[in-house]
C-alpha cells in the first residue's frame, strides 16, 4: 500500500491528493476490524489449530509428537473409516430423496384448497419442531422388536416382527425413516413457498392444449420449482451429512458399526479414544468433503434458477 | 465414635460422641481414633465430581450430612457416563482441574488414571489418624476393591466404592414350567437357554448384551470360566486363544439360538426391559441392575426373578467383576478435605445405605458381612446371596489397560458380527490383529 503511494506520488509533480486518498483507505480498516478479529478468532483459528492438530499424534493424557501426514495415510488404510465414509453417502442419500418426494407430494397436497389446510399443515410441520433427541428416544422405543408399536402395527396386517435398527441391514432405512419423518415438512414448506410464486398463465395454456394433470406437474411445475427444490436438496444434503443426534441416540452406531457414520467414528475417536491427532484428520477430510458437495449443489443451482428456463427453452 | 459415625454420621451425633470421647479421656482411657478431628478442615469448599447413577444419587441425597458432621461445604454434579469420563479426562490432562474429588469406574478409568498421575497418595492419609476413622483399613475391603484402587507400585489411589458383581437373573416360573433347575455348568446353562426358547409364545432363554463395546463383558465373562482373560500380565493380547474362541462360540450359539430377535442392537436396558416383561428366561448382567425387577410399578416379574452366582466354566467358576471409586485429584489445593469426603463415600453407614436401597454392593466386607445390614436390605434375600457368593470367586471383567474403549470397540464389533453369523476364529483374529498396533503405542507412549 505505501510503495503503491509513494509510486504515484513521485510520478506527479505535488498533488497532495494521493497521500489523502491513503489515509482514508487505512481508516477503513478501523472499520472492518473487529470483523476480521471475530472471523479469525472464531473460524479461521479453530480451522488452523485442527489443521495443526492433524499433523500430530495427541492423545489427550499422552504427549503430542509431529508426524506430519501420517494421520492421512492412517485414514487412507483404515476400513472403519472407509465404512463410516460409505454408511455416510448412503445415508445422506436416502435422507435427502425421501424428504424431497414425500415433501414435494405434501406440498402438492396442501397447495389445494382443502377444507381446514391450516390446522393440517401445522400438525404437518410439527415433527420438525421437535428435539432430535426427544425424537430418537420416541422412535427407539416404537422400534423396539418385541414391546415395540411399530411391530404390533405390522402384526396387525400379516407381517411378521421385524429388527428394525435392531440389525445390520435395516439398520439404516429404519434411521432414515425417522430422519424422513422429521424433516419432510420442510422440504414441504420450500416447496409450498415454490408453487405460490408460480404464474397462472402456463397452466391456462395447458388446460387449453388438453394436458393430463401428470402432464402439466411433469412439464410446468417441476422444471419450476426445480430451483427451490435444489434448495431443499441442499440444505437436506448438509443437513444429513452432518447428521449425528439422532442415530447417536437410536444406535450410537451400531449394530456394530452397520450405522457408523464418519461424524460418530469421529466422535468416537476424538472424545472416546481421546486420539485428538488422528480426530482432526478426519475432521478436515469431512470438511473437504462437505465443503465439496456443497459448491457441486450451488453449481446446479445456479444452473437452474427459473427465470433462465425461458432463455434455455 | 467409630459406632456412631457408622450408624449416623450427623453433626449432633458427632458432637456427642466427642463428648462421651471426651469423658473417656478424663476416666483416662483414650482410644486412638479420639484424635480424628473431622472439622479440621470447616470453611473449606470442595468441588465433587459425579458419575450419574444410583451411587451418585445417594452420595447427593445425604452429603448435607457430611457438611454438618465436617463443616465443609460441598458442591457436587452427576454427569452421564460417557460426558463424564470425557470431563474429567480433558478436566485433568490440564492439570487444574475444577473438581477436588472424582469419582471413576476402575474398569475403564483406572489405567488411564494411574498412567496419567491424576489422583492423590490416599495410603499417607489412611494413615494418618487424625485424618482416618480406625474402622477404615485395607483388610475391610474385598480383595478385587483394592486391586482396582492400588497402582502398580502398592499406592492407595483412590477408595473402592462399589462392586458390580456378574449374575444370572433367571424367571423362576418360566424355568418351572420347563421343569428345568437353575444351571450349575456352561453346558446346562446352553441347554436351559434353548429349552426355555419359543419363538412362537414370543419367549426367549436367555438375553444379554449385543451392542457393540456394551457387549464385551458379556465374552470377557465366559471368557473367565477357562480360567484365563483378554489380555495376559504382560500385555500380550490372549483375545484370539483357543479359549476365547471357545467363550466366543459359546457367546454366539446363546445370543443366536435363545436370545429374543434384534439382540445385536441390545444394551443393558433393552436386556433389563425384556426381562421385566417375563418373556425371557435368563439375563446376564451386572447385579445392580436389580431393583426395577422387585419393583411393581415397572416389573411383570417380581418376585419370581432368582439370583445366581455364575455357572461353572469348563475350568473355573468366576464370578465377573466390575467397579467404581471414588478419590481425590492431584492437583486438588483441598485434599484433605476432599479425603474427608471419599473416607465419608466408603463409610460403613454410606456402605449400608447402597446395599439396603440396593443402588450398590459397597466393597467393604464389615457391611455385606453384618446381618443387621443385611436385614435391611429391601433386594430378595437370594440377591444377597449371589452378592456373597460372588465375592470370593471374582474377577476383574477388563483388562487394565488405558485404551479399554477402543478395545471394547474392536472387539466388540467381532462380537456384533458373530450374530450375523460370522465365524468366531476369524472375527477374533481380525479383530485382535486390529487392535494390537493400538495396544502397543499405548503401551509405548
Amino acid at each position: 500500500m505505501s510503495d503503491y503511494g509513494t509510486t504515484l506520488a513521485g510520478a506527479s509533480a505535488a498533488p497532495p491528493a494521493v497521500p489523502a486518498e491513503v489515509a482514508r483507505r487505512r481508516s477503513y480498516w478501523i472499520f472492518i476490524l473487529p470483523a476480521v478479529v471475530t472471523v479469525g478468532a472464531v473460524i479461521l483459528f479453530p480451522w488452523v489449530f485442527t489443521l495443526w492438530m492433524s499433523l500430530n499424534e495427541w492423545k489427550l493424557g499422552e504427549s503430542r509428537h509431529f508426524i506430519g501426514f501420517a494421520n492421512y495415510l492412517r485414514l487412507a488404510v483404515d476400513g472403519r473409516f472407509r465404512d463410516a465414509l460409505w454408511h455416510t453417502l448412503v445415508y445422506t442419500a436416502l435422507s435427502v430423496l425421501a424428504p424431497l418426494v414425500l415433501g414435494t407430494l405434501a406440498a402438492l397436497i396442501f397447495n389445494e384448497r382443502l377444507p381446514l389446510r391450516g390446522l393440517l399443515r401445522g400438525i404437518f410441520v410439527m415433527p420438525m419442531m421437535a428435539t432430535p433427541v426427544a425424537v430418537a428416544l420416541v422412535w427407539t422405543m416404537m422400534f423396539n422388536p418385541q414391546l415395540g408399536v411399530l411391530n404390533y402395527l405390522l402384526s396387525l396386517v400379516g407381517i411378521g416382527p421385524q429388527a428394525w435398527v435392531f440389525h445390520p441391514a435395516s439398520v439404516i432405512p429404519s434411521l432414515v425413516m425417522v430422519e424422513t419423518w422429521q424433516w419432510t415438512p420442510l422440504v414441504m414448506l420450500i416447496v409450498l413457498g415454490g408453487l405460490a410464486t408460480l404464474p397462472a398463465e402456463p397452466y391456462e395454456s395447458a388446460d387449453i392444449d388438453g394436458a393430463t394433470g401428470w402432464q402439466k406437474f411433469r412439464y410446468i411445475t417441476l422444471p419450476m420449482i426445480a430451483p427451490f427444490l435444489l434448495l431443499a436438496g441442499m440444505i437436506r444434503t448438509v443437513d444429513a451429512l452432518k447428521s449425528f443426534d439422532i442415530i447417536y441416540a437410536i444406535t450410537q452406531g451400531g449394530p456394530g458399526t452397520a450405522s457408523e457414520t464418519i461424524n460418530l467414528y469421529l466422535y468416537s475417536v476424538a472424545f472416546a479414544y481421546y486420539d485428538v491427532g488422528y480426530g482432526s484428520a478426519i475432521a478436515v477430510v469431512f470438511f473437504v468433503l462437505i465443503v465439496a458437495l456443497s459448491l457441486v449443489l450451488l453449481h446446479l443451482r445456479q444452473r437452474s434458477k427459473w427465470n433462465e428456463i425461458g432463455d434455455a427453452g | 465414635m467409630t459406632a456412631l459415625f457408622d450408624s449416623y454420621p450427623t453433626r449432633r451425633r458427632f458432637l456427642a460422641g466427642t463428648a462421651a470421647l471426651g469423658g473417656l479421656g478424663l476416666a483416662g482411657v483414650r482410644p486412638a481414633f479420639a484424635e480424628v478431628d473431622w472439622r479440621k478442615f470447616a470453611g473449606t469448599k470442595i468441588e465433587v465430581n459425579l458419575i450419574k447413577s444410583p451411587r451418585g444419587d445417594t452420595l447427593q441425597q445425604y452429603e448435607k450430612e457430611f457438611e454438618a458432621l465436617t463443616g465443609i461445604n460441598v458442591s457436587s454434579e452427576q454427569v452421564p457416563e460417557q460426558q463424564q469420563r470425557q470431563k474429567t479426562v480433558i478436566e485433568l490432562t490440564s492439570g487444574k482441574p475444577s473438581f477436588d474429588v472424582v469419582h471413576l469406574s476402575y474398569h475403564v478409568q483406572k489405567r488411564q488414571f494411574e498412567k496419567g498421575k491424576w489422583l492423590a497418595d490416599l495410603s499417607g492419609y489412611m494413615k494418618d489418624p487424625a485424618l482416618t476413622d480406625p474402622s477404615l483399613v485395607e483388610s475391610d475391603f474385598a480383595e478385587a476393591g483394592l486391586i482396582f484402587a492400588k497402582d502398580p507400585d502398592g499406592v492407595i489411589r483412590s477408595m473402592p466404592l462399589s462392586v458390580d458383581y456378574w449374575i444370572i437373573y433367571w424367571n423362576k416360573e418360566l424355568f418351572a414350567k420347563k421343569g428345568l433347575g437353575y444351571p450349575e455348568t456352561y453346558d446346562q446353562l446352553v441347554a436351559a437357554a434353548e429349552a426355555l426358547t419359543d419363538p412362537k409364545t414370543n419367549t426367549y432363554g436367555f438375553v444379554a448384551r449385543g451392542q457393540k463395546n456394551a457387549n464385551v463383558p458379556v465374552w470377557s465373562s465366559l471368557l473367565l470360566g477357562y480360567d484365563t482373560t483378554t489380555v495376559g500380565p504382560d500385555s500380550k493380547l490372549l483375545t484370539d486363544s483357543p479359549e476365547a474362541i471357545q467363550a466366543a462360540a459359546l457367546y454366539q450359539r446363546l445370543m443366536s439360538k435363545s436370545a429374543p430377535p434384534g439382540v445385536a442392537g441390545f444394551n443393558w436396558a433393552e436386556c433389563q426391559s425384556a426381562f421385566l416383561q417375563g418373556r425371557v428366561g435368563m439375563w446376564f448382567d451386572g447385579v445392580g441392575f436389580a431393583p426395577p425387577l422387585e419393583d411393581p410399578d415397572k416389573s411383570r416379574v417380581v418376585g419370581k426373578v432368582g439370583y445366581g452366582l455364575m455357572p461353572e466354566g469348563p475350568k473355573v467358576r468366576a464370578a465377573a467383576t466390575t467397579g467404581d471409586g471414588i478419590g481425590v485429584t492431584a492437583g486438588s489445593p483441598n485434599k484433605e478435605a476432599a479425603y474427608l469426603y471419599c473416607q465419608w463415600a466408603v463409610s460403613k453407614a454410606m456402605g449400608t445405605r447402597l446395599l439396603q436401597a440396593g443402588a450398590g454392593v459397597p466393597f467393604r466386607n464389615s457391611v455385606l458381612n453384618d446381618p443387621e445390614v443385611r436385614k435391611g436390605v429391601k433386594m430378595p434375600a437370594s440377591w444377597v446371596d449371589a452378592v456373597a457368593a460372588s465375592a470370593p470367586v471374582s474377577r476383574l471383567a477388563l483388562p487394565v489397560i488405558v485404551p479399554v474403549t477402543e478395545f471394547r470397540d474392536v472387539m466388540g464389533v467381532a462380537l456384533t458380527n458373530l450374530l450375523s453369523g460370522g465365524d468366531p476364529a476369524t472375527e477374533l483374529h481380525r479383530a485382535t490383529e486390529e487392535f494390537r498396533p493400538i495396544l502397543a503405542r499405548s503401551e509405548a507412549s
